[in-house]
């Protein structure tokens, strides 16, 4: 949805510092943006002095570090510390990435970390992707078939029809290209967004799944599907170096194949 | 008041309008017309002679050069009516505003359309 003017507390000031110990010498600052929604207060972004000779290469490890020895009360979500989890999504430097698999010594200058953006924030990192989850479940991302198979036959795929699907099956839900993207920015209560799209279309592009056309039946919406412009936010952003962009164009070409 | 619906219901909201990828697909066809058009148009326009009144005139008398500007006008007004739709359906949110600028957007496309093919034909037969 497309809002033009903040609201009056959006408007993000400036928060604590934290000064690095005495003596080090490999100093980076970190910006974290903090946000507590039961509060009345208004975001402000809280700075971090970190001796870099002491902390790990990762991004995560920087946050870790923050909440483990300055400062307590910063949340973020993280999980597998290896970019399989998705969980540490967030705007690093200006891009959604993940954390843990994002170098600090790839930024220059200070590093500014906040929420996944246009999302609701729970709480400092934390955004709600309660509306992603449920669009990546409105895809219906299972393989439906309705031709009985021998309960002790597996449904086989040819080579070629599995590696159809590379590419497409390592999505994490992550969330950085959905949220990476003004179409979805705008209209993301109606725009399935990339991640669900991409999903969608890896059951769509499946040889053994039988609900192809009614696949693309859900789709065929202005808004669902066709709120795509081709930004490639998504594939700029997606830290698995997918390409959400191609899979949408391939369902839009689906659409026009199943007419003619 | 609260909204207590469940996440998923929000989603599939009221389900899908099924002729949005005809309007995909007309957008492109109106694009990929209006490249030769519009190539044809500079061309003819480049060639005439001198711009004077009575050239262009005599150049739109001829019946292929009408119809061809005929085409011009409609395909136009047609592509541009159906991306500002798109443009609209992105960046106005609210459904009463946003029904109200695609109706406006539409007859005001209409009424050049017609305009536009009248003009044309009035030149092109009578020569004014």
């Amino acid at each position: 949805m497309a809002e033009f003017k903040l609201p009056a507390n959006s408007i993000v000031g400036k928060g604590k510092h934290f000064s690095a110990p005495a003596g080090a010498k490999n100093i980076k600052t970190f910006i974290i943006y903090r946000y507590n929604p039961e509060t009345d207060k208004h975001p402000s972004t809280d700075r971090y002095e970190i001796d870099m000779d002491n902390c790990g290469p990762m991004v995560l490890d920087a946050l870790l570090k923050i909440k483990n020895e300055i400062d307590a009360s910063v949340a973020f979500r993280r999980s597998c510390r290896e970019g399989i989890c998705g969980s540490c999504s967030m705007n690093i430097d200006g891009g959604n990435t993940l954390a843990c698999t994002k170098p600090i010594a790839e930024i220059e200058g200070d590093v500014s970390i906040y929420p996944l953006p246009h999302q609701p924030v729970v709480k400092d990192l934390v955004s709600d992707l309660s509306n992603f989850y449920a669009q990546h479940a409105s895809v219906e991302p299972w393989m439906k078939t309705t031709a009985p198979v021998s309960p002790d036959k597996e449904r086989l795929q040819s080579k070629q029809d599995r590696d159809k699907l590379d590419g497409l099956y390592e999505c994490i839900l992550c969330a950085c290209c959905s949220t990476s993207c003004p179409s979805y920015w705008w209209n993301s209560d109606r725009y399935l967004g990339p991640a669900a799209l991409l999903n969608a279309y890896r059951w769509i592009n499946d040889s053994r799944d039988e609900a192809t056309g009614e696949r693309l039946d859900e789709l065929e919406d202005p808004f669902k599907l066709y709120r795509c412009h081709t930004i490639m936010n998504c594939t700029e952003a997606c830290p698995k170096g997918l390409n959400p962009a191609k899979s949408i164009a391939e369902i839009k070409r689906l659409m026009i194949k199943r007419k003619m | 008041m609260n909204d207590l619906r469940s996440p998923l219901a929000k989603v599939k909201g009221l389900g899908v309008s099924p002729d949005a990828s005809h309007h995909f697909w007309l957008q492109r066809l109106t694009a990929l017309a209006l490249i030769p058009l519009t190539l044809w148009f500079c061309f003819s326009i480049a060639l005439l002679p001198e711009a004077s009144y009575a050239h262009v005139v005599t150049w739109l008398s001829s019946p292929f050069n009408a119809v061809m500007m005929i085409l011009i006008v409609i395909i136009s007004f047609q592509h541009a009516h159906l991306g500002l739709q798109v443009i609209i359906e992105d960046y106005i949110a609210d459904y009463r505003y946003r029904l109200g600028t695609i109706l406006t957007v539409k007859f005001i496309s209409y009424f050049m359309m017609a305009l536009g093919v009248y003009s044309i034909l009035k030149i092109s037969f009578g020569g004014v």
